[in-house]
């Protein structure tokens, strides 16, 4: 055989694991969005766009009115604004973090970021659960409060779009610590150190020295913390309550007790498409960051 | 030596697997099977039993459906049994003709979701009222108005559990309708009061019995039985039948189309038919069972418990609810999508 049949050959297996694996459900998806529901759940083999029609739009039950679909619309609002909100905050929290890990000496390094992993690899359900213990009226953080005489009434924080934040932002903050710690460990510092040779402040140091350094780390970071919180489940559903749907928990229902599975998968690539729109700027600005290098 | 240890005990293991007669795989709702029970028939019978969660019917059918799934019992609400049979994941089993059928109270026999009872048994049955904290609200409680018009003490408060047909239905009797009504007008009724009401509900969660005990929420729609679990926590947690109406389920084991141990499921459903073992079940859960003669059984608290027996003057305001038609159960969507939204 020759060497490029051998390789083919041996690549055959992992590419039709791949088709099958990853472009299969999804192409199963994608068909499933232009039919039909059954009355029961599942679906009639019948063609129809009404699923796409409804993620966007909807028909008044008792005027006939046609409208946007403004539930649907304010859940998507919610998801990219929570997403975004998440991304942002675990970046104020993750920059110093991963700066302070950065800088500490070699040995104790790989300690801190023991601490860093250790709750990433504990179960989501069991972090989430920790969440709300501590934020709940009868919970650690308010007992606390009313113990030192800061409030009398418990401080309402389960169930708002406060304890989604915290949630999300503690469960996926080690994803904006890693890729920014990565680039950070890899910083000249005696960079730094010429710059304040020059008469930089330190916040010029950090803006115009350390910040284009990590920038790489920094982009992956809110690529990877946005986009698993776009379709967050786990954690809207125990610490929103049931009042403050987010995506995931949108097309969780239409495969349950909506009994809509075209619609509901007809929103699953709706949401696989905000993802890859979030993508490509990602690719966009690496492209540019490598184009200035350049 | 180490290997030693490692062999016999992979052989000990695999003795043990092989040690029980056979096995049954049940498929039913989370924390409402008797672990008690569950060990009674283990020792009689001398069958491994596996009990696999899910948390709303529509999960359960879903995977039946899938095929597969290797369940033998699943405890499907009376209002879904009619859709799994239409489905053809529940296997025409005739229970009716097994020993202890003699057992069923004959007010559960002839329903009219498995007439004569042909493929389900009762497992147990309560119904969906409200419970609220009478320390926080001293009021009527026997209305929905504490869920959809509350008195001030109560706003910022309740849960509403997000069981859609169950919330609907009550909202629909709320407001002058019948359950699965297509009624328009009402409908906008309907959707007007709940999207006013929801401001004043703290949240739309299950798992209710803890954070009514301990004073997290002072009201909720809620299952009898999980009220009564509440109130043993909390004295002050009293459960309310809305006048308007509310309704009663039931839910039904039946033996899945594609049971691999069909004898052993069968033996299963005689054996929650006696009394004893059917009144350890409402112990365990809090709910009524379906079975008579259990009651001798029971404890002392479920015999003089509000939240089982229905009061005199309540008792017609029940309905059993049964599952609404596709047109219906679509309208109920949009609005239920509007509100959760």
């Amino acid at each position: 055989m020759s060497p490029i049949r051998t390789r083919a050959a041996l690549l055959a297996p992992a590419m039709v694991i791949l088709l099958f694996a990853a472009a299969g459900p999804l192409v199963i998806v994608l068909i499933y969005s232009f039919l039909t529901p059954g009355d029961y759940g599942g679906v009639i083999w019948d063609f129809s766009t009404d699923a796409w029609f409804g993620v966007l739009a909807e028909r008044d039950f008792f005027t006939e009115e046609l409208s946007w679909a403004d539930a649907h619309l304010m859940v998507f609002w919610r998801s990219i604004k929570l997403s975004l909100m998440t991304a942002f905050l675990s970046l104020i929290i993750g920059f110093p973090t991963a700066y302070f890990i950065a800088t500490r000496p070699r040995g104790s390094r790989d300690v801190w970021m023991l601490l860093i992993m250790i709750p990433f690899w504990t179960n989501l359900l069991i972090r989430t659960f920790a969440i709300m213990e501590l934020i709940r009226n009868e919970g650690t953080i308010n007992t606390v409060l009313i113990a030192m005489g800061l409030v009398t009434q418990p401080v309402q924080m389960l169930y708002t779009e406060f304890s989604l934040l915290v949630g999300m932002t503690y469960v996926y903050l080690p994803l904006m610590i890693l890729p920014i710690y990565a680039s950070m460990e890899r910083i000249d510092f005696s960079l730094v150190e010429a710059g304040y040779d020059l008469y930089a402040t330190r916040w010029q140091v950090l803006r115009r020295v350390i910040f284009p350094l990590v920038k790489p780390g920094v982009v992956a970071g809110s690529i990877l913390v946005f986009v698993p919180c776009l379709g967050a489940y786990v954690t809207p559903r125990v610490l929103g309550g049931g009042k403050q749907l987010m995506l995931g928990n949108l097309i969780e229902l239409q495969f349950g007790q909506l009994r809509n599975w075209p619609l509901g998968a007809a929103l699953s690539l709706t949401l696989l498409v905000i993802v890859m729109v979030a993508l490509i700027f990602y690719v966009r600005a690496a492209g540019n960051e490598e184009s200035a290098h350049g | 030596m180490k290997r030693t240890v490692l062999l016999t005990s992979l052989a000990a293991l695999i003795a043990g697997a092989a040690h029980a007669e056979g096995q049954l795989n049940i498929y039913n709702w989370g924390n409402y099977t008797s672990p008690e029970m569950i060990e009674k028939f283990e020792k009689e019978f001398d069958v491994k039993v596996t009990i696999t969660d899910y948390d709303s019917n529509d999960t359960a059918l879903a995977k039946l459906k899938a095929g597969g799934s290797g369940f033998d019992i699943v405890v499907p609400s009376g209002s879904y049994v009619p859709i799994f049979i239409a489905e053809g994941v529940l296997m025409k089993s005739n229970p009716n003709e097994l020993e202890n059928f003699k057992n069923v109270d004959p007010r559960w026999v002839d329903v009219e979701f498995d007439k004569g009872r042909e493929y389900t048994v009762p497992w147990q049955w309560g119904t969906v009222g409200v419970s609220v904290n009478t320390g926080v609200y001293d009021g009527d409680i026997d209305t929905a108005a504490v869920v959809f018009d509350p008195p001030e003490e109560l706003k910022g408060k309740i849960n509403v559990i997000p069981e859609m047909i169950d919330v609907m239905n009550l909202a629909v009797h709320y407001m002058g309708g019948e359950q699965c009504t297509g009624d328009k007008d009402v409908l906008v009724k309907v959707r007007d009061k709940l999207v006013e009401a929801k401001p004043f509900w703290l949240s739309m969660a299950y798992g209710n019995i803890e954070r009514l005990a301990n004073e997290d929420i002072a009201a909720s729609v809620n299952w009898n039985g999980a009220s009564m679990r509440a109130r043993l926590q909390n004295e002050d947690v009293k459960f309310g039948y809305p006048q308007t109406g509310y309704s009663i389920w039931m839910d039904n084991a039946g033996i899945t189309s594609d049971a691999q141990n069909v004898d052993n499921a069968k033996l299963f459903l005689n054996f929650m038919m006696d009394p004893e073992n059917a009144a350890m079940l409402s112990n365990f859960a809090r709910y009524a069972n379906g079975i008579k003669g259990s009651e001798a059984f029971m404890d002392e608290v479920m015999a003089v418990a509000p939240e089982i027996n229905i009061p005199e003057g309540l008792q017609a305001a029940g309905y059993i609810s049964k599952s609404c038609p596709p047109e219906v159960q679509k309208i109920y969507s949009q609005i239920w999508t509007e509100l959760t939204k």
